[in-house]
């Protein structure tokens, strides 16, 4: 059984809808009554906002040190007693370096802080130091440790400075404003970037089974030799999914703001116009990827290598683009996510700046032409 | 018990034919590990090295310009613009053309030289701000680098206090370092999770699972024909992630084989665990892939791959208890990059034996009520 690509009647085209209706009833009821569907679509969210709001933290607070501290003098005591009262450092003082070396490799304590016994003495010659040793496996929790640990030592200075002792602070001293996230939590950027993953993981992961399960169950046969056209029989596929996405974007609007309280300077209305090409740029992908497959385990792992992995690694969601390696950085130009992450946290902390807006969405919009034929012509050809 | 083993051995030989048949699967288990080790290497990192930045220079002296050279000359900053009206900035950051604004007030050098302290503004945007803080992080060190020259040149001696930074098991903290071992755990979850639950559900769509249990296999046999070809297919991803981080990124490594494919072993058993239980409550394909992902995701969040646990909420850290990711994790980065020997692995081990007790034991259980 094969389709004719006639032009339809005017008559046709009520016949049409109801076929697309039927399909889409069809699915949404395989979606309704199969429970992972709903675990994903709905529960697989939820839990995603509670793990990125609460869960995933890189604020590095109350670090356990071990404070070693050889120098009973005055000087010594004050620079250690600041480290102790900085909200970064959960510190615990100890008397030889052999303890606090036991503690490090147990992993109880992060990091090590000397104060030798000479401190005094050589600060008196204007040549003191103190020796901070950091667990560099997380390497980037260690630079801030070492950060924090310049920031204790400038407290210390800046006391005794005032104290009247000698200045220490640098001629050039240095102010940091933090623009749009001025008290630097990193849940401002991690729940918008969370969108993506939950737009990424409805649209393209549940979809990329979808038309693999019908050729591994046989039921594509079946559709065969019904009037279905190829086009109809994506549209049927699409809008169930379509409109699940919208309600995990709904979920998470509605977790920034109440829950999270991240600020929201834009306007939802560019928001959900944007989400939505990226959510249809998304369902292509899997639609696509789904037809051409015919497995739904292959699909899978497919629609994961190039979109849910690329959304959490190559999408400037966590990592900075600019600083990857040139070749890595041309293949992100090819990532929706990419254009979306910008979008999403332009519009959520900057607001309406068209001049991201509007390049950026030209592009998704682009991709979703070009994706969706695709999906479109790897649809026709294995049901012709 | 010979008939047992020859049973099992039966049985996983099925498997891995059902697993390796088919080119597309093949492809699937042995390209996507490698890829992502190449992707997460080359891209995991807060470093920067090419920040874009403008100034703002009212001052236009010759220790401004000093200051501004110390910048382009590290390597990391990128000058993208010259402003000469404060006005400018917000448009700048706005439109992401800059991640810094370096504002240098007019009286810079007058108070330089008459030793007040002179202020450098540093404005960044905020939007990943952990990667602002980073960028902000390399003004200071440069400004530092400024101060110590100008006090060399001014004969204001050194800062009293200098600070002396070590790391240990990763002294340029590398934060590939800590990605490609932790991979390791990280893909091999995935992978075990993904096969155990679809091999049960297969045959389940296909009615399959009815013919294996009027053949002579005890349920027991048919547990242990599903976990094993899993396990070796995830003992063979983890060598190929081992083999990346090795021969391509040459990360040294600093313990054992042996004990890294025992502490493997011991996970793997607890993964396939949980891939049993989730396949004896998947009824399709389809929910045994969704629910493996569903599991995957936590999983992979709560354990300390890309942020520390000790940053999460006391409530989140219990639940990394039952993690068995957390414990591939850290055994792969103790005996990669610290040497660690098997008796020190003991606090990991132990968890994942409990893990894999309770899985396979639940497994069995929902086995033999579901279907004998």
């Amino acid at each position: 059984m094969s389709f004719s690509q006639k032009p339809i009647p005017h008559a046709a085209a009520a016949g049409r809808a109801r076929r697309v209706w039927a399909l889409i009833k069809k699915e949404v009821r395989q979606v309704v009554r199969d429970p992972s569907s709903i675990a994903i679509g709905i529960v697989m969210p939820v839990v995603l906002i509670l793990l990125f709001g609460y869960g995933m933290s890189l604020d590095v607070t109350n670090v356990p040190v071990a404070l070693v501290l050889e120098d009973p003098s005055p000087a010594a005591t004050n620079l250690a007693s600041s480290f102790e009262l900085s909200r970064y450092f959960d510190a615990q003082r100890m008397t030889s370096m052999r303890a606090a070396e036991q503690l490090m490799l147990a992993r109880k304590v992060d990091g090590i802080v000397r104060i030798r016994p000479d401190f005094s003495r050589r600060l008196a010659q204007g040549d003191a130091e103190v020796q901070v040793l950091v667990h560099g496996i997380d390497a980037n929790r260690a630079r801030i440790i070492q950060t924090y640990a310049q920031g204790a030592i400038g407290v210390w200075a800046a006391r005794r400075a005032a104290e009247g002792k000698e200045v220490l602070t640098g001629p050039v001293r240095v102010q940091n404003r933090l623009w749009f996230n001025e008290s630097n939590e990193s849940r401002f950027f991690l729940v918008p970037g969370l969108i993506v993953l939950v737009m990424t993981l409805i649209g393209a992961l549940l979809t990329s089974l979808v038309v693999a399960r019908e050729w591994e169950r046989g039921t594509i046969e079946a559709l065969f030799v019904t009037p279905v056209r190829p086009g109809e029989f994506l549209l049927g596929k699409t809008i169930p999914y379509f409109a699940l996405g919208m309600i995990g974007l709904a979920l998470c609007l509605i977790a920034a703001k109440l829950l999270f309280h991240v600020p929201f300077r834009g306007s939802v209305l560019v928001l959900t116009g944007v989400s939505m090409l990226y959510l249809l740029v998304a369902l292509a992908i899997g639609l696509w990827i789904s037809s051409t497959m015919k497995s739904q385990f292959v699909a899978s792992q497919i629609t994961l290598l190039v979109t849910f992995l690329p959304a959490v690694m190559l999408s400037g969601f966590l990592f900075d683009l600019r600083s990857l390696p040139v070749f890595v950085q041309l293949i992100t130009f090819l990532l929706p996510a990419r254009y979306y992450v910008t979008l999403l946290q332009t519009i959520f902390l900057v607001g309406d700046v068209w001049a991201v807006i509007l390049p950026n969405a030209a592009v998704l919009a682009a991709m979703m032409i070009l994706l969706l034929s695709l999906a479109r012509r790897a649809t026709r050809k294995e049901l012709a | 018990m010979i008939d047992t083993l020859l049973r099992i051995l039966a049985l996983t030989r099925k498997e891995l034919l059902a697993i390796l048949k088919d080119p597309r699967t093949r492809f699937s288990l042995v390209i996507p590990p490698i890829l992502q080790c190449l992707i997460y290497g080359y891209v995991a990192t807060y470093d920067l090295n090419d920040v874009p930045y403008a100034v703002l220079d009212q001052d236009r002296s010759a220790a401004s310009r000093d200051l501004l050279t110390g910048l382009d000359g590290s390597g990391a900053f990128r000058r993208v613009a010259d402003l000469t009206r404060a006005a400018d900035i917000a448009r700048l950051i706005d439109e992401r053309k800059a991640l810094l604004v370096i504002q240098i007030e007019q009286d810079f050098a007058r108070r330089l030289m008459s030793g007040q302290p002179a202020d450098v503004q540093v404005i960044a945007d905020g939007r990943n701000s952990n990667t602002a803080g980073t960028a902000m992080g390399y003004v200071g060190a440069i400004v530092e680098k400024f101060n110590a020259d100008w006090r060399a040149e001014h004969n204001q001696g050194d800062p009293p206090v200098r600070l002396n930074t070590r790391a240990w098991y990763n002294p340029n903290l590398e934060t590939r370092w800590h990605m490609i071992p932790a991979l390791l755990g990280t893909l091999t979850l995935l992978e075990t999770l993904l096969l155990t639950g679809l091999s049960v559900a297969r045959e389940r769509e296909q009615g399959t699972f009815d013919q294996l249990l009027v053949t002579p296999f005890r349920p027991v046999e048919i547990m242990v024909g599903k976990a094993v070809p899993p396990m070796l297919v995830g003992i063979m991803q983890a060598t190929l992630v081992l083999l990346v981080a090795q021969l391509w990124f040459e990360i040294p490594f600093a313990g054992s084989f042996i004990t890294l494919y025992v502490a493997l072993t011991v996970f793997l058993l607890a993964a396939s665990g949980m891939g049993l239980l989730l396949s004896s409550v998947a009824a399709t394909m389809q929910q045994a892939l969704l629910y493996a992902f569903m599991l995957i995701m936590p999983f992979a969040l709560l354990s300390g791959l890309t942020t520390p646990i000790s940053s999460m909420p006391e409530l989140l850290q219990y639940f990394t208890l039952i993690n068995p990711l957390r414990y591939a994790i850290e055994m792969s980065h103790r005996v990669y990059l610290e040497g660690a020997g098997l008796h020190l692995l003991w606090p990991q081990l132990w968890p994942l034996a409990v893990i894999s007790a309770v899985t396979l034991s639940a497994a069995s259980w929902m086995f033999r009520h579901r279907l004998v």
